[in-house]
């Protein structure tokens, strides 16, 4: 055998820093490169938002009216871009159950790898295969006639926000899938949908009974997608009575969401990771 | 304790999870370069010690050094010193043998070229270069294991942990993975083993320690736990009538209870100290005994485990 070099650990917090963001990126690139082995995973989260796409946008959609009138099919997309961010706590959590289930996370936690590198790599990863997400499906709604009417800024600022939000919630799921086995998420998966749909993404909230109708309006799924039709200049932002005040201020509501979730999440996850089996 | 003889070493560790007490005081000392057995039935806390010794799990109580270092205080200078391989094959699935060890070498902060070259030396000596492109999932049980051993070895750790490295392995395999950790003792390192096979720890192991309700019980070579229970002398009759005179027999020439096998016509008898076998021999004949075997032999390592633990091991239980 030739002589191996093991490098020694840095003492200095730059050095320990830098440890750790090394170690955060190769994470990331693990993750990613489960694209390249299973394309048909991402090929499958994309399926069910368009199929999504389809079924209300051209069965339901035909029924439901918008409030000061429109294209119901752009009122959708909005709908179904903040959907995706959230339905992407499962995907997550699935991946870090199964490594936890079976053992590549020990082996992680026997070597002298930065405690935090794992969950920070995971959700690093999500940023990107989210991204990539959200782009089949910016594909799917230039298909059907949707269009961001408010010019490149505010439509990036949309993006910005969705992307922001999935990473928040990315770190829900490493929370989920660290405390949940993988056979019990995947009985978690019906719940997820409700959730995401008692809100305005599909349908406008003004014509739910009004005790579904308050938890619609401060579903911070409703918040999301208030926030991209305003930014995308969507139909279906004015003309409603009741606006409450995550649904009047839509982007300020969405950045406290998403920092909320941060902050209760990411120190959980990083601690549970840290301790579990402890 | 900084001998630097010792690898590892462990003193009164407990754990408990929730209301079952995994380990209740488990001392251990392993010297360098040598293969310590943990041998016990399931539950009997030998993975929980590993888990612990590792750094995954912390101990309640009681202390621990691996290769010099607290396991508990120093975790990462212990990490830099070990191996581990699972139960489970600790890989990712998705990625291939090569992308795996690549991964991991990366995770050791080994300069990129390093690692890359590390994959390739170890897959191409451990036999695997031919699947090293092949995504994990795809690999047969024996493959995994040997793949995930192989993992441990990125850094060439002077300890290494092996928890039921060849459990649920055919046997062709299971002699793949021996010769494998053979080859790693001579060249130094020092190993610790969990098994429930008791020809394992037989072959493997040069001192044993058998684990029983997070305790070890007993430990010595697999030759000075033989010896705990003394020989035995059995004793197969022509006809099934002269059992019972043969049992007296041998009660009264050894002085200990015999088990009478009825449906082998067999009687046998432990023995302790010295025992002339000629004088049996003798005495059967003169008691009009005709016997059809008479063997002294050493007791299995089987026999030893189940009068310390008094339960059977995985292989007579699955018999």
């Amino acid at each position: 055998m030739s002589v191996l070099q093991i490098p020694t650990r840095p003492v200095s917090v730059a050095g320990r820093l830098r440890w750790a963001l090394a170690d955060g990126w190769t994470v990331v690139r693990r993750n990613l490169a489960h694209l390249k082995s299973q394309p048909g995973q991402l090929i499958a989260e994309l399926v069910f938002p368009a199929v999504m796409v389809l079924m209300f946008g051209y069965v339901f959609g035909s029924a439901i009216p918008i409030p000061g009138g429109g294209n119901y099919r752009e009122y959708l997309m909005p709908g179904l871009f903040g959907m995706t961010a959230f339905t992407g706590v499962l995907a997550t959590a699935t991946v870090v159950a199964q490594d936890a289930g079976r053992g590549v996370m020990d082996r992680f936690r026997s070597m002298p790898m930065a405690r935090s590198a794992v969950p920070f790599g995971q959700t690093g990863a999500d940023i990107i295969t989210g991204a990539l997400a959200m782009a089949g499906m910016v594909v799917c709604g230039f298909a059907i006639g949707w269009r961001p009417h408010e010019g490149p800024a505010r439509t990036m600022a949309a993006f910005g926000l969705l992307v922001l939000l999935r990473y928040a919630i990315s770190w829900g799921g490493v929370l989920l899938g660290l405390m949940i086995k993988e056979e019990t998420l995947d009985k978690l998966v019906p719940l997820i949908f409700p959730i995401t749909m008692v809100s305005n993404s599909f349908v406008p909230t003004g014509g739910m009974p009004t005790w579904l109708r308050v938890i619609a309006d401060w579903n911070p799924v409703s918040a999301i997608v208030a926030a991209c039709r305003d930014l995308f200049g969507s139909p279906g932002t004015t003309g409603s009575a009741h606006l409450v005040w995550p649904l009047a201020h839509p982007v300020v509501a969405t950045l406290l969401w998403s920092i909320v979730l941060l902050v209760l999440f990411v120190p959980a996850s990083v601690h549970r990771y840290r301790t579990v089996d402890h | 304790m900084d001998d630097p003889e010792i690898a590892v070493w462990a003193e009164g560790l407990r754990k408990r999870f929730g209301r079952t007490e995994a380990l209740r005081g488990l001392d251990l000392e392993v010297v360098r370069g040598t293969v310590c057995g943990l041998l016990g039935p399931n539950g009997a806390g030998k993975s929980t010690a590993v888990r612990v010794l590792t750094t995954l799990a912390l101990p309640d109580a009681g202390r621990a050094r691996v290769a010099g270092y607290d396991v508990v205080r120093d975790a990462d200078e212990v990490r830099f010193r070990i191996g581990l391989a699972g139960q489970h094959a600790s890989m990712d699935d998705r990625l291939s043998g090569r992308d795996n060890l690549r991964m991991f070498g990366r995770l050791y902060h080994l300069p990129e070229r390093v690692a890359r070259a590390r994959a390739d030396e170890l897959l191409e000596r451990f036999g695997l270069a031919h699947a090293a492109d092949r995504i994990v999932k795809t690999y047969s049980g024996g493959m995994r294991r040997r793949v995930d051993l192989i993992a441990s070895l990125i850094i060439a750790p002077p300890v290494l942990f092996l928890d039921e490295p060849t459990t649920g392995l055919d046997p062709r395999s299971r002699g793949e993975i021996w010769d494998t950790i053979r080859e790693l003792v001579a060249g130094g390192t020092t190993v610790v083993l969990t098994t429930q096979y008791l020809d394992e720890a037989d072959q493997l192991a040069d001192r044993i320690a058998v684990v029983d309700h997070g305790r070890v019980i007993a430990s010595g070579t697999p030759d000075e736990l033989k010896a705990t229970i003394g020989t035995r002398v059995d004793v197969v009759v022509r006809d099934v009538a002269t059992l019972e005179t043969a049992a007296m027999v041998l009660k009264s020439t050894t002085g200990a209870e015999p088990e009478i096998d009825r449906a082998n016509r067999r009687v046998g008898v432990p023995v302790k100290g010295s025992v002339s076998f000629t004088d049996m021999v003798r005495e059967l004949d003169q008691a009009g005994v005709t016997a059809e075997d008479v063997a002294m032999r050493r007791p299995t390592l089987d026999e030893v485990f189940l009068r310390l633990t008094g339960e059977p091991t995985a292989e007579e239980a699955a018999a």
